[in-house]
C-alpha cells in the first residue's frame, strides 16, 4: 500500500478516471440544464402566446380589439364583441389606485427606514416589511373584500359590493413593501459623506433626506415604482376578489370594473370550448398583458442604468 | 505675528473637553483658545482625536449614536452645547470641509445654491453672485463658469474638493473646519487648497486638522498637538515647530513615531 502511494513519481498527478472526476465534468452541463428549463420554458410560454393570439386576430380584427370599448366576450352570438380597452382601463384604473396609495407610503416608509429609524428599529423593521411581500395575494384578496370594502361602504354606502377602490387600495397595500424595500436599499447606497456634507452646512434631516438623499438616490427610487406598478398591473387575486366582473369602460373608483387578470381568470374556469374565439381570447388578452408588463420592467431597467449616479 | 496677536479675539474657547464613545473616552480634558482670523493646524498620529475634537466645533460629532461630552465649547462667548442653541444655525456659521471631496450628485450651480437655498434665499440674481462669488473665493470660478450646469461628480477631484469649500462658503460662515481636506489629493491640487488658505486667511476663523506636518507648518499661525485623546502641546506654529516645549511633540515632529 505505502509503495503505491508514494512511490509512482512521475504518475503521481496523472488524471485519472475516478467517479470523483466524471462527476465534475457533468456539472456543468447539469447546471445549464437547470439555466435552460427556465429559459426554454419562457421561449415556451411567448410562443404558445404569439400562436394562440394569431389565431385569435383571424377571428376578430386586430384594431377592433385594441380600439373596442365593449368587452363582451362571454356573451353569444351578435352579442358578442371582443373590444380590450374596457379591461385596459379597467387595469389601469387599479394601478393608477395603486400607485397613489403605495408611491407616497412606500417613500415615506423607505425615508423613515433609511433616515431617521435607529439601527436597531431598521434591523427589526426592514425584515418584517420583507415578509409582509410574501403575503399570499389571495389573502390580500379576501382581506379587501371582507374588511377594505364593508368599510368603505361606511363613507360611500352607494358603492357596490365590488369596486375598484378597495381592490386598488389593497393593491397598494401589497406593493408597498416592495418600493419601500427597494427604495431603502437605494437611499441606503448614498454615501454617508454626502449626508455629512448638507449636515454641515446647517440642513435639518428632511432637508437631507428630501433634498440631498432622494435625489441621488432617484434613479433606483423610480426603478422600484415602476417595478411596483408593473407588479400592479399583473396582480389578478385581489382584482378578482373585490373588484368585480364587469368591463368598463370608466374612471370611476367606486364602480365594479373588471381587469384583464380577472377576465383571464373567469374565462378559464368558466364553460368555454377548447378552441373557441373565447379561448383565444384569453391568450391575446394574456399577450397584451405581457407587453404592458414587459415594457414596465424594461422602463426600469432603463431608469436605473440611464440614471445611475456615480458618487 | 505679534500685530496679529493684538488685532483678534478668541472666536473659539474650549474648556477641559472630555468625550466619549459610548464607554470609550476619546478626548481628555482638552483646554485650547483660537483667535478669530487665524488658521491652526491640528497635528498627531492617527486615532489621537484630532478629527474628533474637531467635530465637537459643530456638532457634527452628535451624528454618531452614543456620543457624550463634558466640559465647556464656547464659540464667539456663547456655550454652543446649551439646550437653546440651534444646531442648524450653529452649522451654518461653522463650516466643514471633508477628507474626501463629497459634492452632492447635482451641478456645480446646485451645489454652491444648496446652502443659501435651505437658509431661505430663493432670489435667482442673488443666488447667481453667491455662486459666483463663493467660486471665485475657492479659486475655481475660471475652470468652471462656463459649465455651471454641468454635474459637478465629473469635476477632477482637486476641483471637487475646491468645489466643497466653495460650497461651504456660499452660507458665509465664520469659521472653517478642515478635515484633513488634502489627503486625498494630488501635490498640484495639494499645494492649490494650501494657497487657497493663504488667501482665506484673515477672513475664516480656519481649524484645519492634517497628517502633513509641512503641511501644518506652511499653513498655520498656530499648531495643537494630539496624542491618544490629549492636546499636549499648542503654540505658535513656528515656535512648536522649532522649539517644541514637550518631548512627545518633539519625539512626534522630529518622525521618532506616528
Amino acid at each position: 500500500m505505502k509503495s503505491a502511494a508514494g512511490s509512482v513519481g512521475m504518475n503521481r498527478f496523472r488524471k485519472k478516471r475516478t467517479w470523483r472526476n466524471t462527476w465534475e465534468g457533468m456539472i456543468p452541463k447539469l447546471l445549464l440544464l437547470c439555466a435552460l428549463i427556465s429559459i426554454l420554458t419562457t421561449l415556451g410560454i411567448v410562443f404558445t402566446l404569439i400562436v394562440e393570439t394569431a389565431s385569435f386576430f383571424q377571428d376578430v380584427p386586430f384594431v377592433q380589439f385594441i380600439t373596442g370599448t365593449e368587452w363582451t366576450a362571454l356573451f353569444h352570438g351578435s352579442q358578442q364583441q371582443f373590444g380590450v380597452l374596457p379591461l385596459i382601463t379597467g387595469t389601469l384604473l387599479v394601478t393608477m389606485g395603486a400607485a397613489m396609495v403605495a408611491i407616497p407610503i412606500g417613500l415615506a416608509s423607505a425615508i423613515y427606514l433609511s433616515e431617521y429609524a435607529p439601527d436597531g428599529l431598521r434591523r427589526v423593521l426592514k425584515p418584517i416589511l420583507e415578509i409582509l411581500a410574501g403575503i399570499p395575494t389571495v389573502v390580500y384578496g379576501f382581506f379587501a373584500f371582507t374588511f377594505v370594502t364593508p368599510l368603505l361602504r361606511n363613507f360611500l354606502p352607494e358603492m357596490g359590493v365590488f369596486n375598484a377602490l378597495s381592490a386598488s387600495i389593497v393593491v397598494g397595500i401589497m406593493i408597498i413593501p416592495m418600493i419601500a424595500s427597494l427604495s431603502e436599499d437605494a437611499m441606503s447606497s448614498v454615501p454617508r459623506g454626502i449626508r455629512e456634507a448638507a449636515y454641515a452646512m446647517g440642513s435639518t434631516k428632511l432637508e437631507v433626506s428630501l433634498k440631498v438623499v432622494v435625489p441621488a438616490a432617484l434613479s433606483g427610487i423610480i426603478a422600484s415604482f415602476v417595478l411596483g406598478l408593473s407588479r400592479a398591473i399583473g396582480e389578478t387575486m385581489i382584482v378578482t376578489l373585490a373588484a368585480g366582473a364587469t368591463p368598463k369602460m370608466t374612471f370611476d373608483p367606486t364602480e365594479s370594473i373588471q381587469t384583464m387578470t380577472a377576465y383571464m381568470v373567469q374565462a378559464a374556469m368558466g364553460d368555454i370550448s377548447f378552441g373557441s374565439t373565447v379561448y383565444k381570447s384569453i391568450y391575446a388578452v394574456g399577450m397584451t398583458l405581457f407587453v404592458f408588463t414587459l415594457v414596465m420592467n424594461l422602463l426600469a431597467q432603463y431608469i436605473s442604468r440611464r440614471f445611475k449616479e456615480e458618487y | 505675528m505679534a500685530e496679529q496677536a493684538v488685532l483678534t479675539q478668541p472666536a473659539i474657547q474650549v474648556e477641559n473637553l472630555d468625550l466619549f464613545y459610548g464607554e470609550k473616552q476619546a478626548l481628555y480634558g482638552v483646554s485650547m483658545d483660537v483667535q478669530e482670523n487665524t488658521v491652526t493646524a491640528l497635528i498627531g498620529p492617527s486615532g489621537c482625536g484630532k478629527s474628533t475634537y474637531l467635530r465637537t466645533l459643530n456638532r457634527m460629532n452628535e451624528l454618531i449614536p452614543g456620543v457624550g461630552i463634558q466640559g465647556s465649547i464656547r464659540l464667539y462667548g456663547q456655550d454652543i452645547y446649551d439646550k437653546n442653541i440651534d444646531v442648524e444655525m450653529l452649522r451654518k456659521q461653522v463650516g466643514m470641509v471633508f477628507q474626501a471631496p463629497n459634492p452632492f450628485p447635482k451641478s456645480i450651480y446646485d451645489n454652491i445654491a444648496y446652502g443659501p437655498r435651505i437658509h431661505g434665499i430663493k432670489n435667482k440674481k442673488t443666488l447667481d453672485e453667491i455662486v459666483e462669488k463663493s467660486l471665485r473665493q475657492a479659486a475655481l470660478w475660471d475652470e468652471v463658469k462656463d459649465r455651471l450646469k454641468d454635474r459637478a461628480t465629473g469635476l477632477s477631484g482637486g476641483q471637487q474638493q475646491r468645489l466643497c469649500i466653495a460650497r461651504a462658503l456660499a452660507v458665509e460662515p465664520e469659521i472653517v473646519l478642515m478635515d484633513e481636506p488634502t489627503s486625498a489629493l494630488d501635490p498640484i491640487s495639494t499645494a492649490k487648497i494650501e494657497e487657497l488658505l493663504q488667501e482665506l486667511k484673515g477672513r475664516y476663523t480656519i481649524v484645519i486638522v492634517t497628517h502633513n506636518m509641512q503641511q501644518a507648518a506652511r499653513v498655520s499661525d498656530k499648531t495643537a498637538f494630539f496624542l491618544n485623546g490629549e492636546l499636549i502641546e499648542y503654540d505658535d506654529t513656528e515656535s512648536l515647530f522649532s522649539n517644541p516645549g514637550n518631548k512627545k511633540t518633539e519625539d512626534y515632529i522630529t518622525g521618532r513615531f506616528g
